[in-house]
């Protein structure tokens, strides 16, 4: 080899060399030609990214509908076999309140002799945290025992604390400031290997979100806990909107916790409830720099903040009882979702929205009864669903309290709003506003509706809060930023986000603060490698692209039927082709994802020789997991469509965790659950599948086999059919 | 572009679409503007070749007066009229190996790093290092450490249909 590259450049003379016009020119194609190339894959990765950022929303959005089907649940608890109510009732409203001690015998609870883990003692050491480092590396798993008296000992410390806890650059060196980590301890032992493990010296606010999403949620909230534990003065823990007990059923974190700990799961589960609530909301460094998860109002007011019972709000998702009843969210299902389902910087939406609640007010008081049910807004048995729709806010009136919309005949007919909300739902307010705002380009503060929760807020409202509480800056989290930060609203506000490739690898960096005296803050990024080999950009992108297609198709999948029969709108002559943009309007219209429809459309779709669009060819790439001869399409759809709410109820039901429900206990569970949606599911066609899938006829079911009857297969990739593992669960 | 049209109409109209979106997915703001460093990428992406001169061109039709910024109204116009006259057309993939062939005057297939970086960074529309850095990671065949430019090219003009 060597001998060749010197030969190159000695022996220029002896081979004839071209003219240097003609060496200009080939470089200008090469140079044109990549930078055309770099320009293509960079695009790919933002359409990635859009991706990605739109299914997340969308299904946070679900949120809003499961616990309202919580709440309904509990309402009408009468209708259930006794056994579940009473279990629901305990996981999501629980008798205990969380400021009195419950009690937990852990130090009855036997640790083997076989247990090579780390044995804690309290009060926790420095020897103890690096225990816990080194177990945690190597995949060990705390002792039960040891997580029950670590998040006792938590509660006991966090109950002293104040809502905000107020930081001083003055008595410590530069304050690190973290933000989301879901679950991804890699993440969290990068950041304490270049920065240093939190001390006098190196103290850190960790903002909110430790858990979710990652497989590591146990391991990265133990050591957050334990150095709380260890360094009180020094570390500082801000509750995010995952500290929250029901999102943690939907997203992963009580999944876990009950497979890493089977016998004593519920307990340590029950435990977190308590500490969760009791996380302080705020932080603030030097009365300028004010911290939290989400964002802000035009109703957070710190004063208040500072004063309510923090550890009341549980859930930002258990809506307080009289705003309930107020709103009739009970009631309104679907119809929140499919009418509120845009970001504010797109106008298209609402002329969109005004035809869908002008049909279903025709429709509503008739049953659904066409396939397409699952797109129906109502409950079959109220006729009047309410759509809350956002308007600005004005000194007057809260901006939550929305004017209601009732359809009536082919109108809408206004109702007056109901009262201002009681003191206890203001608190629930201001909690929920930190914990679920995101900021918005525009000025002005409107209802969150893609998140349920919280709102957007516009510079003003930052500008205002800063002023009034003599603050400077805004640090937040709860938005994943491919660099990993961010800084918006003229630099008022900055996102932190703490979770690199945090929807696939290569999809974004992670980032920290840090801040001294002078209270300038400087990024710090990183991103963690799960392979060996750098991967290259080109390599990264497509990994992501991939990624992001399959969680894309599986949507087009779930929602098959209502695809259908838009696209058939546009082709009344049957022909099974509809133009690229009939296509697009038809596909934006039903998934309401706002993504680039046409520039993916080679992705999802094949063209006719005509240059129109097969749109049947959207679906041929994807079928259920297990074909069962029961199943009818449109049952296939609304369960794959509903499965994370699905396996939330049966984590629910299940309460020893034996993987197992009893036939009674499912049929009820389902039946409730689709006449609150107002699926239109044949209930003797359900009843018949769980029966066919009691495979040994003992009048129970394994729902871990049932529900991977519901998982989508990608038909073209046969990897993951070989393995039989669900890779997609990016969602979830 | 794909395939011509009988009606004039639909075209401009998808073309439009084209455009918008491919704008969109800089506006960070959400307020119809992009970043004038960011239009190079745009217009690459929707197909066009244009020079590093061209380019120039096009941002002093529409920038916004040296704020930095190009709005969408008034690069729709501009850039719908590229498309439609197919002012940039793509260079085929042929004159791009005899580009290459031109540097490797042995037609070995292929260059040495440090070859490829002076001819890149040197001629041309030079390259900023950051380009060239890239280029070599993502090209380079590590253990021997050439460019296998045959490799190269079919990547550069693989069309993933975006």
């Amino acid at each position: 080899m060597p001998p060749a590259r010197w030969k190159i450049l000695e022996t220029d003379d002896t081979v004839k060399s071209p003219s240097p016009a003609l060496t200009m020119k080939a470089a200008v194609l090469i140079q044109r030609w990549y930078r055309r190339y770099m320009a293509r894959l960079e695009m790919r990765r933002r359409y990635t990214w859009n991706i990605f950022q739109s299914i997340e929303y969308a299904g946070e959005q679900d949120q809003l509908q499961l616990s309202s089907f919580f709440s309904f649940m509990l309402d009408n608890f009468t209708q259930l076999t006794g056994n579940g109510s009473d279990l629901i009732s305990q996981l999501l409203d629980p008798v205990v309140d969380p400021w009195l001690d419950r009690e937990i015998c852990y130090n009855l609870i036997p640790v083997p002799e076989s247990y090579t883990g780390p044995r804690l003692s309290f009060p926790l050491s420095v020897s103890d945290t690096n225990a816990l480092l080194s177990a945690f590396k190597e995949q060990q798993t705390l002792h039960a025992r040891y997580v029950l008296q670590l998040l006792y000992e938590t509660k006991k410390l966090l109950k002293q604390m104040p809502n905000i806890i107020h930081l001083s650059t003055s008595y410590t060196n530069e304050i690190t400031i973290c933000g989301d980590l879901h679950g991804r301890l890699d993440d969290l032992l990068l950041i304490f290997y270049k920065n240093g493990l939190p001390s006098a010296e190196t103290p850190y606010v960790f903002n909110g979100d430790f858990v979710d999403r990652g497989k590591k949620s146990m391991e990265v909230v133990s050591l957050l806990f334990a150095y709380l534990l260890l360094y009180p003065d020094y570390m500082h823990l801000n509750r995010g909107n995952h500290e929250d007990h029901i999102m943690n059923l939907r997203y992963g974190f009580t999944k876990e916790v009950m497979q890493k700990y089977k016998t004593h799961g519920r307990e340590i589960l029950q435990l977190f409830q308590d500490v969760f609530s009791l996380l302080p909301v705020a932080t603030v460094i030097d009365g300028k720099i004010l911290i939290v998860h989400g964002g802000i109002s035009d109703q957070t007011d710190l004063d208040f903040l500072s004063s309510i019972e923090r550890h009341k709000v549980k859930s930002a998702l258990r809506f307080p009882r009289r705003s309930l009843e107020q709103l009739d969210i009970g009631h309104s299902c679907k119809r929140m979702r499919s009418t509120a389902g845009s970001r504010p910087s797109s106008h298209s939406k609402n002329q969109l929205r005004k035809t869908r609640q002008d049909s279903a007010a025709s429709t509503s008081s008739s049953s659904s009864s066409s396939s397409s049910s699952s797109s129906s807004f109502c409950s079959p048995r109220t006729p009047s669903c309410l759509s809350p729709r956002p308007c600005p806010s004005s000194p007057s009136m809260p901006y939550t309290i929305n004017v209601l919309q009732v359809p009536y005949l082919d109108s809408l007919s206004s109702v007056p709003p109901p009262p201002p909300p009681p003191q206890h739902d203001r608190e629930w307010r201001q909690v929920v506003d930190i914990l679920w705002s995101d900021p918005k380009p525009q000025e002005g503060c409107s209802p969150n509706t893609f998140r349920g929760g919280g709102c957007y807020f516009g510079p003003d409202v930052t500008r205002r809060l800063l002023l009034r509480h003599g603050l400077q800056l805004l640090i937040r989290s709860h938005e994943c930023k491919q660099e990993g930060y961010e800084f918006c609203h003229g630099g008022q506000v900055i996102t932190i986000f703490s979770a690199s490739n945090y929807y696939e690898e290569g999809s974004n960096r992670g980032a920290y603060i840090k801040v001294g005296r002078e209270l300038v803050p400087r990024f710090y990024q990183y991103q963690v490698s799960r392979t060996t080999r750098k991967l290259t950009l080109t390599q990264r992108v497509r990994v992501a692209e991939g990624s992001a297609l399959k969680a894309l198709k599986e949507k087009l999948f779930t929602h098959r039927s209502e695809l259908l029969s838009s696209l058939q709108q546009y082709d009344q002559n049957n022909t099974g082709c509809v133009s690229v943009s009939d296509w697009a309007q038809a596909f934006e219209s039903v998934l309401r994802l706002d993504l680039p429809w046409r520039t993916l459309r080679p992705h999802l779709a094949r063209l006719a020789p005509d240059g129109s669009v097969d749109y049947q060819s959207c679906f041929e790439d994807m079928e259920p997991g297990i074909p069962l001869a029961q199943v009818t399409p449109n049952m296939a759809e609304t369960l794959f469509r509903y499965r994370t709410d699905i396996e939330i109820i049966f984590n629910i039901i299940d309460k020893d965790h034996s993987g197992l429900i009893s036939i009674e206990e499912f049929r009820h569970t389902w039946r409730l659950f689709s006449a609150h949606l107002g699926v239109d599911v044949d209930d003797r066609a359900v009843d018949d599948l769980a029966r066919s899938i009691d495979f040994n006829k003992d009048g129970s079911i394994d729902f871990t086999e049932f529900l991977e009857a519901f998982r989508v297969v990608h038909k073209l990739d046969n990897k993951e059919q070989l393995n039989g593992k669900t890779a997609g669960g990016k969602c979830s | 572009m794909m395939e011509d049209k009988q009606s004039a109409e639909p075209v401009v109209a998808d073309v439009h679409k084209k455009i918008t979106a491919a704008f969109t997915a800089f506006d960070y703001e959400s307020n119809n503007t992009v970043d004038v460093r960011e239009i190079g990428t745009i217009i690459y992406s929707l197909g066009c070749f244009p020079t590093q001169a061209d380019l120039h061109d096009i941002i002093a039709e529409v920038e916004e007066d040296n704020t930095g910024f190009i709005a969408l109204d008034k690069f729709l116009p501009v850039m719908t009229k590229v498309l439609l006259e197919h002012k940039f057309p793509p260079i085929p993939e042929d004159q791009l190996l005899q580009a290459f062939e031109v540097l490797d005057k042995e037609k070995k297939g292929y260059l040495v790093p440090e070859v490829l970086t002076h001819y890149l960074t040197q001629e041309g529309e030079l390259f900023t290092q950051e380009e060239m850095d890239e280029m070599l990671t993502a090209f380079t065949d590590h253990q021997k450490n050439l460019v296998y430019y045959k490799d190269l090219i079919s990547q550069l003009a693989a069309d993933p249909g975006i």
